[in-house]
């Protein structure tokens, strides 16, 4: 289990330098100079020269980066162009926010296709399962730019029942829980419904039946447990698809999390702020699969030796 | 689906408004005889927009499907076939590019490149090669070992010869799934970019932007929302039918258990 462990751990390493290696390279990927770009044509060659200085783009390529890598391993991110406060205390300002509302929609999306998965793969070619099958496609196909909008339409316009932006009470989180939740929770339902179904066709699940267990108890006591494994690791693998929804979600939702940050930060060209906010992103997702991998490996021990 | 291709083709021609033309006296209008859509906070005839939108969506998608999927295919491919360093390297770029979910890496390159079509073209094609490579990399390296390939290989067919007469064509079944089904996440890639206002950028007529435009009118025109919205769940549901679909027909598994 250790050997899985450090080997695991250690082909993570080369994948985080590389995340931050593109990053680093974002900057460079802004046409002509990229000073003048975070200034606008209108600033003078002197604020150019000093932001040029500041941000240490007058040095040799290869200082840049190392300089770039030891300030990420020390949390030292560089200073906001824009408030002057620096990258990694602004986004940790606002990561309470994004994890909220990421853990929300996670929680409404696996309440939602947990049962909606088991419903359609017990009653298979039935309308429940056609009624299932047809809402996960059009959860996946629905985006959630358009979802939000239309969730705030009817429960905070037409009804009232809800507050329609901003962050404070339980009451300003249904919203962007469920429109960054009805994705996840799609993908999860037609998870759930196929392995569901393939666990089914196991002869343990006939045994179960063949001594006399009802067909819902087979269903939830037996093969639902097996099929779990799959749903779980999904759910891990899906935290990535959460995040970058949540920049959508956010800013549709006026949320002041990670996601909004970054979008306000590109509207102003605070590139500093924009590339701590998408390592922050990048690095959590890359840590997210590794821990789920890990948790995989002690819940299905074949793993480790494969 | 069928209805947003014709749309594309024939939008502009059918289309009883220019998707440009204002009417500010009657901005904001809701849908009418006249203008079913309603009208936008221009004076624009939605419907008209919408089917101008459609042409946007559908080139997005189809130039960066055509582009990923070349570009994946072939890298796929030589990675699968040569393995070695050549493997070792293909599969570290696509680990790197994983590592960033989903639209992340595509808002990031917008953000530096700055918000066009042709950039979001970019930064679409960019991120989307990788889903293809590895989807082919694993089934070329299984068809490798195929009897017919090991014939083809003893009797001195040249490598390039080998990929693309016998293992290539062993993968086309996976890469049309998984194009169709990248269709529609083109078309959601563009549109939520244009939406976060990095993609296309005003007057042109982009579903995203007109999603973005009806933001601040949701209270007093919520058709400006309702319908570029309808307009992209549509055709994006209608290519993940599709790619269902194919993907139950091509799957030898799916097709003997629905037997």
């Amino acid at each position: 289990m250790l050997r899985f462990l450090a080997r695991r751990v250690a082909l993570t390493i080369p994948v985080l330098f590389g995340v931050a290696t593109l990053v680093f390279s974002l900057i460079h990927f802004i046409p002509g100079d990229p000073a003048q770009a975070m200034l606008g044509d209108s600033a003078s060659p002197q604020d150019v020269a000093e932001l040029r200085a500041r941000l240490g783009l007058n040095r040799p390529l290869i200082e840049q980066y190392g300089r770039f890598l030891r300030g990420a391993l020390r949390g030292d991110l560089g200073r906001s162009l824009r408030t002057d406060q620096p990258v990694t205390t602004a986004i940790l300002e606002r990561m309470p926010a994004t994890v909220e509302l990421a853990a929300a929609a996670m929680i409404v999306a696996v309440a939602f296709a947990i049962p909606l998965g088991i419903a359609a793969a017990a009653w298979r070619g039935t309308a429940v399962d056609h009624t299932a099958t047809t809402l996960s496609l059009l959860g996946i196909s629905i985006p959630n730019f358009w979802l939000g909008p239309l969730l705030a339409i009817v429960f905070s316009i037409e009804l009232g029942w809800l507050p329609v932006s901003g962050r404070g009470t339980w009451a300003h989180l249904v919203l962007p829980a469920i429109s960054l939740g009805a994705a996840l929770a799609a993908i999860l339902a037609r998870m759930t419904r196929a392995t569901l179904l393939e666990e089914l066709r196991e002869p343990y699940v006939t045994a179960a039946r063949a001594r006399g267990a009802s067909r819902a108890r087979a269903v939830v006591r037996h093969a639902f447990r097996n099929s779990l494994i799959p749903v779980i690791t999904l759910i891990g693998l899906q935290f990535g698809a959460v995040l970058t929804g949540a920049v959508i979600t956010e800013t549709i939702f006026a949320w002041p999390g990670i996601g909004r940050l970054l979008i306000q930060s590109i509207g102003f060209r605070d590139y500093p702020l924009v590339q701590g906010c998408i390592l922050l992103i990048a690095v959590t997702y890359v840590g997210m699969n590794l821990v789920t991998d890990l948790l995989y490996s002690l819940v299905d021990p074949r793993i480790r030796f494969e | 689906m069928l209805i947003a291709i014709v749309a594309a083709l024939f939008g502009p021609v059918v289309a009883r408004f220019d998707p440009a033309a204002q009417d500010l006296a009657r901005r904001l209008d809701g849908p009418s005889a006249t203008h079913w859509f309603g009208l936008d906070e221009l004076g624009r005839d939605i419907l008209a927009r919408v089917l101008a939108g459609a042409r946007i969506s559908l080139l997005v998608g189809i130039v960066v499907v055509s582009i990923s999927s070349v570009v994946g295919t072939l890298l796929g491919a030589i990675a699968g076939y040569f393995g070695g360093p050549i493997d070792e390297t293909i599969s570290r770029a696509i680990d790197i590019l994983l590592a960033f979910p989903g639209l992340l890496l595509a808002i990031a390159l917008v953000a530096a490149l700055g918000p066009s079509l042709t950039n979001v073209v970019v930064a679409l094609s960019l991120i989307g090669w990788v889903g293809y490579a590895r989807l082919v990399r694993g089934q070329v390296l299984r068809a490798r070992e195929f009897e017919f390939v090991q014939a083809a290989r003893a009797l001195g067919a040249a490598t390039p010869r080998i990929l693309a007469r016998h293992i290539i064509p062993t993968t086309l079944p996976a890469v049309t799934v998984q194009a169709t089904l990248g269709m529609g996440g083109a078309i959601l890639a563009e549109a939520a970019l244009s939406f976060l206002g990095l993609g296309v950028q005003p007057p042109t007529p982009s579903w995203g932007t007109m999603l973005n435009g009806g933001r601040t009118h949701l209270l007093d025109a919520p058709h400006l929302t309702i319908f570029p919205g309808l307009a992209i769940a549509v055709l994006v549901l209608g290519f993940n039918f599709l790619g269902d679909g194919l993907r139950d027909a091509l799957d030898p598994v799916t097709r003997r258990r629905a037997c």
